[in-house]
């Protein structure tokens, strides 16, 4: 299938560690999707082997986007193929400001012989940071640096809304977030939902759902998922919370 | 606009440096000089004749590698040649439209720019250093080779001491401010030329001055000797801020001794780019004397290839209720060196201090060698000191996350490593004179 970010049988390991077993999903575009689960159950690197982090080996599987594999690709030519990460925790890069590492991974995408228009550039950077409610001061400050937690947040989530990729992928987004950030960060999520783009949610709460309203809900467990259904499936989970799947999955077994 | 100076210079004796037959020479060209200066430079060219050169058992120099150099190598170089000469004044430009400029090629002063005659009329002195001798004895003999560092290279500064007659000597008096920067850019253009620019400031109570050296060379291959003295005196209430950016050949023995005195609520800001030479020493001593004052010492280096930058620095505070605040930065390249060995010293009765010290190291490649020695030697017991060196590489998740963003490794790293030199770049006050230090920086970055 070509509209669509696509996970077949993903094992990876972390050393001899196995922390994907098996995986399966697939996100098609214009599509949200929530992946949940407790800490330590392998939400984060599968994030992060889909980003083509060096530190997990792959031992089976494909991931597809648009039908092309990117496994084995360098993490800028998995962006450069449409897959955004959104950190869970952004790093902070001294000395490189917002304004000029947007710029410079804009220019990575440029054609040969092409002009970086940098009034359009600006115009569209101010546009996106007043909807984010951002200060436009923050686009000379250093990436991240010195940043609240709402803040970093916030400017990944600009770095998305100005690279435009076809599959977003975030993590714990809402993490170290109040409800008031919370509602711009999602606010600002939903203005990129559309036909043209299937976003992945990595959460270990509802409450992030309640903003963000998914297709379809996954329940990962033990680096594969369990479980899937609509919207409910996640209210049903923060209800009876995690044992309930872990005490299923025993009853499945038995 | 700027002046060449078109009519003879006065004949430069010629002569190797370590040769007392060159310094007697020049001594007797020097006739424009006190009987005090006189008798200081005899004195100073004696002491240099008699000090060793700093061994490997002296402290100060642990980590340096060791110095075999013949003073005799080098020489007070003629008259330059006019075309380079020429290209030098040309490319002493770092802005288009200063205060005020000297350019000096091979201690040869070749161009001015004086101040204004409105701040001449309200005693400012911006002059070579040869005229303000001449023109300003009292002074001179109250300031000239007054405060010294005492940080190993005594030898050194005693050879520049008999032999400088290159630099500046700046004087602002009190309450006067002037904003915009006074420059003075050094040359060098000739085979085994020495070179020994001097900069003198002298900032009155309330007064505000910034100077920028600029130490270049026509070649960056050219064998080159350099021992430079800086000295800054702040007085009360006075802003004093002074650049150095040093870009010598990388085939140029350098040395440099700065030393200040910041006086009562003095605020003083120095800061250092270090590019050039195949072995460049860097000391900077300063001594907090009165209460008040807030000193801050910046530095950057980029090291390459097989330079050694070695770092000397001395915060002494003898007085209360005075911050200091160092940060040296080094980036290394290749199978590059650079020592940092700093000493926070805090006296009985300067109490309330604040003082820090970091020096920050980026090992570009597992080849280069940064050597690290903060110190503190604190007597006072109501104080708010820090040090600190961290020496580390980029870091593998901060290129992973510049990566997914889709910038290319190679562009990553280039960020990452100009955004280390930010934080020293960013200290400089003017767009105009940034960004081309910025691009010098910049430039000798290479993958």
């Amino acid at each position: 299938m070509s509209n669509q970010l696509e996970i077949k049988n993903l094992t990876a390991n972390i050393g001899d560690k196995p922390i994907l077993k098996d995986f399966n999903l697939t996100i098609p575009k214009g599509e949200v999707h929530a992946l949940m689960g407790p800490n330590g159950t392998g939400k984060s690197t599968l994030a992060k082997v889909i980003a083509g982090h060096e530190d997990y080996e792959v031992t089976s599987g494909e991931i597809l986007v648009d039908g092309e594999n990117i496994l084995g690709m360098e993490p800028d030519e998995i962006s450069h193929a449409g897959v955004f990460l959104a950190f869970q925790y952004p790093m902070e890069i001294p000395g490189v400001s917002i304004a000029n590492f947007i710029r410079a991974a804009l220019q990575a995408r440029m054609e040969e012989g092409e002009t970086f228009d940098a009034p359009a550039y600006y115009r569209e950077l101010y546009e996106k940071m007043d909807l984010l409610q951002m200060d436009r001061k923050f686009t000379s400050r250093s990436l991240n640096e010195g940043f609240s937690g709402g803040e970093k947040k916030r400017c990944e989530i600009l770095q998305m809304s100005m690279l435009e990729p076809t599959y977003c992928i975030m993590d714990e987004t809402d993490s170290g977030l109040d409800i008031d950030a919370l509602k711009v960060v999602s606010n600002g999520v939903n203005l990129m939902r559309g036909e043209d783009r299937g976003i992945l949610v990595i959460t270990h709460y509802q409450r992030l759902l309640e903003y963000i309203v998914p297709d379809q809900v996954h329940v990962m467990w033990d680096g594969a998922i369990v479980q899937s259904g609509d919207k409910e499936l996640a209210i049903e989970l923060e209800a009876k919370g995690y044992e309930w799947v872990k005490n299923e999955l025993a009853t499945a077994g038995a | 606009m700027s002046t060449t100076i078109s009519e003879a210079p006065a004949p430069t004796p010629v002569g190797t440096i370590g040769d007392s037959a060159t310094f007697n020479n020049l001594a007797s060209t020097l006739t424009h000089e006190s009987a005090w200066l006189k008798n200081k430079r005899q004195e100073c060219w004696d002491q240099f004749q008699e000090l060793p050169l700093p061994g490997r058992k002296d402290e100060r120099w642990r980590f340096s590698t060791r110095l075999s150099m013949d003073f005799n190598e080098y020489r007070l170089a003629g008259t330059p040649d006019p075309d380079a000469v020429e290209a030098c004044i040309d490319q002493s430009e770092l802005v288009k439209n200063p205060l005020a400029k000297l350019v000096f090629v091979d201690n040869h002063l070749v161009a001015t720019s004086p101040i204004a005659d409105e701040l001449k009329e309200k005693g400012v002195i911006f002059e070579s250093l040869t005229d303000g001798i001449q023109n300003h004895p009292s002074l001179i003999e109250n300031y000239l080779f007054g405060e010294e560092a005492h940080l190993g290279s005594e030898k050194f500064i005693a050879l520049h001491n008999a032999l400088t007659h290159a630099g500046a000597v700046i004087y602002v008096p009190k309450g006067v401010e002037l904003k915009d920067p006074l420059f003075i850019y050094h040359w060098t253009t000739q085979e085994q030329t020495a070179v020994f620019p001097h900069t003198l400031v002298i900032a009155e109570a309330n007064s505000t001055v910034n100077v920028i050296d600029v130490f270049n060379t026509s070649d960056l291959q050219l064998p080159a000797f350099c021992s430079a003295s800086g000295n800054i005196y702040a007085g009360a209430g006075a802003h004093v801020t002074r650049k150095v950016i040093q870009n010598w050949s990388y085939e140029t023995a350098s040395f440099q001794s700065d030393a200040t005195i910041a006086a009562r609520d003095s605020q003083v800001k120095t800061i250092a780019i270090n590019l050039g030479g195949k072995r460049a020493r860097f000391e900077n001593q300063l001594r907090i004397t009165e209460p008040g004052a807030h000193v801050t010492m910046h530095s950057l280096t980029v090291s390459q290839g097989e330079q050694e930058f070695d770092q000397r620095t001395f915060q002494s505070h003898e007085a209360p209720d005075a911050v200091s605040d160092l940060l040296y930065k080094n980036a290394l390249l290749d199978e590059s060196r650079t020592i940092f060995s700093g000493i926070i010293n805090v006296k009985k009765d300067a109490q309330r201090t604040d003082a820090y010290q970091t020096n920050r190291n980026l090992l570009l490649n597992p080849k280069a060698d940064a050597n690290s020695l903060p110190g503190l030697e604190i007597q006072a017991n109501d104080v708010k000191c820090s040090h600190g060196a961290t020496t580390g590489q980029l870091e593998s998740e901060e290129l992973f996350y510049m990566m997914q963003r889709g910038i290319p490794k190679r562009v990553a790293q280039q960020l990452m490593v100009f955004g280390f030199f930010e934080e020293i770049l960013e200290k400089f006050d003017t767009d105009e004179v940034r960004d081309n230090i910025r691009n010098l920086v910049q430039s000798k970055f290479h993958q």
